[in-house]
């Protein structure tokens, strides 16, 4: 049975902060925004959270592939700031998809990559007829301490992917995961705020377990970097994803269509699968696209995706990820500080 | 500290999907859902709708002093919106840096209506935005 992307669809805010103003507030210089690598960042305007996000990027993938809520049987909605610490980010979508009741449904949590996590456990029940389709989603409005390192690219976004076995736009041919204890980046319970471990969020973190998840899938599915016509890795920067390509061997053009990150900064557990969206959104039958993500505490799950000739029929029916870029509106750091809640009234 | 917990749940698929009624006697629909037409009485048929969400902004004001609970919003426009489908309503317009206009069109955001202090519930439902315009898409 082939399971995959039945639709998929994105939201970004609208709203944007160059990383020249962020360094303009806090003295940090250039040296900061070119080592990142990013331009600027997208921010969420004051009635925004990771809810209203989730909800807006699942209504997307449902319009793009005109696909009836009532057939989905699971939602997993993947974040590190979802707005209760006890009560669903996943029922409040579905309510407002309108599914039916007959769904099972759960948040994720595992930082960065909750959301392809949500994907994986789709892709299970898909797989074993539980479910027609399944809703995983990947939102957040990160956070980021005034003034950390953090706040230069900490931003806002979700994706939604259906995934299901019929009528497939992108068949998910392979997943493969990483996993480790590794204290890179946390967020204690109550706090505002994550802390990092610095340098230490490279070497033993991102780049370990990106390359042990996409080495241990290109092995299982015994593929090489060069039968990919596509490569999506997590964008906490934009040097990162860079650098890990060149490891493992993937080329500058096989990830430029989905290195969205110089253009609104790091969306979290949306990163990796706003990245898949903007190259499924130009992305032809036939080409193969490979995902790796990452999530800090710490782990990588892989996927190697086939597109379908489906996905010339659906790719319009929704908003794409350069609708969204284009769409930016400019907030000084004070009107940030606003957006961001960062102003005590 | 209040809890309207029960009020907010009893509306939810009206502001979340504007969720109305329509009589297939007359084609009058009506937001807030009716039970009883007035124009039809016994004679009606009643079946429940949900609206589009696309309208036109029939006016507008921009509250500067707002209550308590929306005033790290201000300032912000209210407007009366002529849904498609013919009922008016009232709501938020938001993403409208270009400013508002009478007569512009609009579509439903899903967005935060408002929060119970910080330990309360979040309540969530309908505002309004400036319709989209899509590289390859129909009108959404």
């Amino acid at each position: 049975m082939v399971s995959g992307i039945v639709s998929y669809g994105v939201y970004i805010p609208r709203f944007r902060i160059r990383l020249d103003e962020i360094a303009r507030v806090w003295g940090n210089g250039e040296e900061i925004t070119e080592g990142l690598r990013v331009f600027e960042k997208s921010v969420p305007d004051l009635d925004e959270d990771t809810v209203t996000i989730a909800v807006e990027a699942a209504r997307n993938a449902l319009q793009r592939a005109r696909i009836d809520p009532k057939r989905i049987g699971a939602i997993y909605a993947g974040s590190e700031s979802h707005p209760y610490a006890v009560k669903p980010t996943a029922t409040i979508v579905g309510q407002a998809v309108c599914t039916s009741s007959s769904f099972t449904a759960a948040d994720f949590e595992f930082a960065c990559k909750a959301g392809t996590a949500a994907l994986q456990a789709c892709l299970g029940l898909v797989g074993s007829n539980l479910i027609d389709l399944g809703l995983a989603i990947g939102a957040d409005v990160s956070q980021g301490a005034p003034g950390d390192m953090l706040e230069y690219t900490a931003a806002a976004g979700g994706a939604a992917y259906l995934i299901g076995s019929r009528d497939v736009a992108a068949e998910i041919e392979g997943t493969y995961s990483f996993t480790t204890d590794t204290p890179d980046f946390w967020r204690r319970e109550g706090m505002p705020y994550p802390e990092h471990g610095g340098r230490f969020t490279g070497e033993p973190a991102y780049f370990k377990h990106v390359t042990g998840a996409a080495r241990g899938l290109l092995e299982r599915m015994g593929s090489a970097p060069e039968d990919y016509d596509y490569a999506v890795f997590h964008q906490p920067n934009g040097k990162f994803p860079v650098r890990v390509a060149k490891m493992l061997g993937f080329s500058k053009k096989q990830i430029e269509p989905g290195l969205i990150v110089p253009l609104i900064g790091n969306t979290y557990s949306a990163s990796c699968l706003i990245g898949l969206a903007a190259t499924l959104d130009i992305a032809k039958p036939g080409e193969r696209i490979f995902v790796t993500s990452f999530g800090s505490g710490a782990g990588s799950d892989a996927f190697s995706i086939s597109v379908k000739d489906k996905i010339e029929e659906i790719r319009c029916g929704a908003s794409s990820v350069r609708d969204y870029i284009g769409e930016a509106e400019y907030l000084d750091y004070a009107m940030y500080a606003k957006h961001k809640g960062k102003l005590r009234i | 500290m209040t809890n309207h917990a029960p009020r907010f749940w009893r509306s939810i698929p009206q502001r979340y999907n504007l969720s109305g009624t329509h009589c297939t006697c007359c084609n009058e629909y009506f937001f807030p859902p009716r039970n009883l037409c007035p124009n039809c009485r016994r004679g009606a048929h009643l079946e429940e709708y949900t609206f589009k969400g696309t309208g036109t902004i029939i006016t507008y004001t921009t509250i500067y002093n707002a209550t308590e609970d929306f005033e790290r919003l201000t300032p912000y426009n209210l407007a009366i919106i002529q849904l498609d489908e013919g009922p008016k309503i009232t709501g938020q317009i938001v993403s409208s840096s270009a400013g508002v206009k009478i007569g512009m069109r609009v579509r439903p955001v899903f967005r935060i209506l408002g929060k119970e202090g910080d330990k309360g519930i979040i309540y969530y439902g309908t505002k309004f935005a400036p319709l989209l315009e899509q590289s390859c898409a129909e009108e959404k």
